[in-house]
């Protein structure tokens, strides 16, 4: 396949390991932001390829892995009505909420449909018109343009039986609080190239002067990521602290900019804790009021939930970079994916899940 | 964010079925484990082959049975009879069994249109007489709308085992070649773009087909066989881990050897899925000692099913709880384990 064989090629792999051992001197940090990134270190072996010297920290841009637990039992709540269609992407089925998670409930009779493109939630809304269909709409930038465009065409039809329940958040604010956090360890970033397909990387700028780190923008092959890594500590042994663009096949310095427009027409920026991180300010996205009619918060009235999320697992500290997933005494015993005591157990993103399936028998 | 809320939910224990529970990952061995075959247990039971083999009068004989509740009923490459004709026959021929007759248990949903059960029973029969199989008892319910899913098909079939004959999880041994028939995950990823109608251009069709055929050249040929399995739901990862944890052995296959069709492979790039865990219903694994390799590859590649016959990997080691490990395109290896329970689409 044309820029996938490429960027998984061995030999240039093999190539690049040689050229970070060659220009690495001392230990670094580098944090990878995105999920994806991590599948794909854990899933190719790629941080076993690298120095000692070079720790690799597993960042918090899993988007099922953050949703708080206050979102999944609104959205529980929801699903759970007679007169309702929930439909939302696969991942978030397993996520567990205070009591149940959405497969359980499903299994209970709760309609709930995966959808591969949100846009098919609003197909099955016009073919039940008299059932209530929501859709639950979580991620970073990359996925919030389609739940923005669903919400607009809703409104522009009128839509009466479709909502939505909206969770997105933003990366450029957790990168920020990682780094004002006391215990940060972060040195330099790979930034998450698909959510720069969209928002560019112009965000990134002020953030790279004021803490004095650089931060490069990467893809999700092996290759990528190596190049990214090699262009990271080739900024650090040198005392840069540079935005640089690896993905420079997808990403723009600009991005997206009809997408990012749809995105400030729909939604306002707001305050959103995340799982396992606490509240972080200006990281979340919510529908703007003029959207009310089509908020599934208000339309089904469970914004009052709130949920204290119980002191029990240490996904925050993995998610800072401060323990690995195998340093949790939980881990692959009480927590695991059947039954995770975190979200970061759950997706095939997050770096407990991703250090089960692969480390497993290393750590047991 | 200095004062951090560490904070997750209390584990989950599910006290109904869940979907997961039938695909063929951790949570269906852990109600198979738990639940069904301690209740059961016997010794033939207990061999965990696709077929029990049982001795009747000095006659070596294998019996097996599956259920089929595919939806779409019709898919590119075949149908629900076609696949509950195939699944049976191969499950048989996984144990060196030459099948011989099946029966045929339709539970039919009220509502369903006469010309696809017609359709769906000539398939079967059509099927069933290429393989050279007779099916010579059946039975047939009919359930209220809504309780079922149009049709339902229950299979179980026998077959015969040659005196000299002697294929099962426990004689796997140490340096032994793991030979794979075909491409993967072709049936799962057919089934699952008509299902969902996701409109990609794409030209895959179910692989389902009846294997039985080229495991009696295998053998005619005088192939030394010492364990083959049909990889079914879980595919290719979930059904080498099962094998291994039977034969207490340590496997080790090789990422780049595996052959997955390109229209597949971009299918799963889009999904977000691994195709080593996506089911088929033509592709098997053979076990075979080293010196064999070149012998069985030149038998399998003659025949139709078997043009994409190669060697994916070996019997490293004896493990204690069975282990399978991936020798990554990057030269790192790691270890493959069950999945929960069915893949489901990754958000991004």
């Amino acid at each position: 396949m044309k820029y996938l064989a490429e960027y998984r090629d061995p030999a240039t792999a093999k190539k690049l390991v040689s050229a970070i051992a060659s220009i690495t001197t001392q230990p670094w940090n580098i944090m990878e932001v995105c999920g994806g990134q991590t599948h794909s270190i854990i899933k190719y072996g790629i941080d076993q390829l690298l120095p000692e010297a070079i720790n690799l920290i597993h960042g918090p841009g899993c988007p099922v892995c953050v949703t708080p637990l206050e979102y999944i039992d609104k959205a529980l709540a929801i699903a759970q009505l007679p007169e309702v269609i929930f439909c939302s992407f696969g991942d978030m089925l397993r996520v567990p909420g205070s009591h149940h998670d959405l497969l359980g409930i499903k299994a209970q009779g709760a309609d709930i449909r995966i959808v591969y493109s949100p846009m098919e939630s609003l197909s099955i809304a016009q073919q039940h018109p008299d059932k209530q269909v929501v859709f639950f709409g979580v991620g970073f930038e990359t996925t919030a343009p389609a739940t923005a465009l669903l919400a607009y065409q809703a409104k522009q039809f009128a839509l009466k039986n479709f909502s939505l329940l909206v969770c997105h958040v933003r990366v450029p604010p957790v990168m920020e609080a990682l780094l004002n956090s006391p215990n940060n360890q972060v040195q330099g970033f790979l930034g998450a190239g698909h959510v720069c397909s969209i928002m560019g990387y112009h965000e990134y700028l002020p953030l790279a002067a004021h803490f004095k780190l650089p931060i490069v923008i990467t893809g999700f092959e092996p290759v990528d990521i190596l190049q990214g890594i090699y262009l990271c500590i080739k900024q650090l042994e040198e005392g840069r602290f540079e935005v640089e663009n690896e993905y420079r096949r997808v990403v723009k310095e600009q991005g997206n900019l009809p997408a990012q427009q749809l995105m400030q027409t729909v939604f306002d920026i707001v305050d959103r804790p995340w799982r396992g991180l606490g509240n972080i300010a200006a990281s979340g996205l919510a529908l703007t009021a003029e959207y009310n009619d089509w908020n599934a918060e208000q339309r089904f009235s469970v914004a009052n939930i709130t949920t204290q999320e119980p002191a029990e697992c240490r996904s925050g500290e993995v998610l800072q970079g401060i323990i690995k997933p195998a340093q949790c005494p939980e881990f692959g015993t009480r927590c695991t994916p059947e039954h995770p005591l975190g979200a970061t157990m759950v997706s095939s993103e997050g770096a407990c899940a991703a250090y089960f399936r692969y480390r497993r028998y290393q750590h047991v | 964010m200095s004062d951090l809320e560490l904070n997750c939910p209390l584990p989950l224990q599910y006290e109904q079925i869940v979907m997961a529970h039938g695909g063929g990952g951790r949570l269906m061995q852990q109600l198979l484990e738990g639940i069904i075959q301690p209740v059961f247990s016997n010794p033939i039971l207990n061999q965990k082959h696709d077929s029990a083999v049982v001795n009747i009068n000095g006659s070596k004989i294998a019996f097996t049975t599956d259920s089929y509740v595919v939806k779409p009923l019709f898919f590119p490459g075949g149908d629900i009879g076609k696949l509950a004709v195939c699944g049976t026959l191969n499950d048989l021929a996984m144990s060196g069994a030459k099948p011989l007759y099946l029966t045929c248990s339709l539970i039919i949903e009220e509502g369903f249109a006469i010309t696809d059960l017609k359709r769906i029973v000539e398939s079967m029969q059509q099927t069933a007489a290429q393989a050279g199989v007779l099916i010579v008892t059946g039975d047939t319910k009919v359930v209220d709308n809504g309780k079922g899913d149009g049709v339902f098909i229950n299979t179980a079939g026998i077959g015969i085992i040659a005196d000299n004959i002697d294929i099962n999880p426990g004689n796997i041994r140490v340096g032994d070649s793991i030979i794979l028939n075909s491409d993967l995950a072709r049936h799962g990823i057919a089934v699952m773009l008509e299902r969902e109608c996701l409109n990609f251009e794409h030209s895959i069709e179910s692989d389902c087909a009846d294997l039985s055929g080229l495991v009696q050249e295998l053998l005619q040929a005088g192939v030394e066989i010492h364990c083959m399995r049909d990889l079914t739901r879980g595919g290719l990862a979930s059904g080498l881990i099962e094998l291994a944890g039977t034969a207490r052995q340590h496997f080790e296959i090789t990422e780049i050897s595996l052959p997955v069709n390109q229209d597949v492979n971009s299918a799963c790039e889009i999904l977000g899925f691994d195709p080593i865990y996506i089911a088929n219903e033509g592709a098997f694994v053979i076990f075979v000692p080293e010196h064999e390799t070149e012998h069985c590859l030149s038998i399998l590649r003659q025949h139709p099913l078997g043009q994409q016959a190669c060697r994916i990997g070996h019997v490293k080691s004896i493990h204690a709880r069975g282990m399978l490990t991936l020798q990554t395109a990057m030269g790192v290896s790691r270890v493959l384990d069950l999945l929960s329970g069915e893949q489901l689409p990754r958000i991004c």
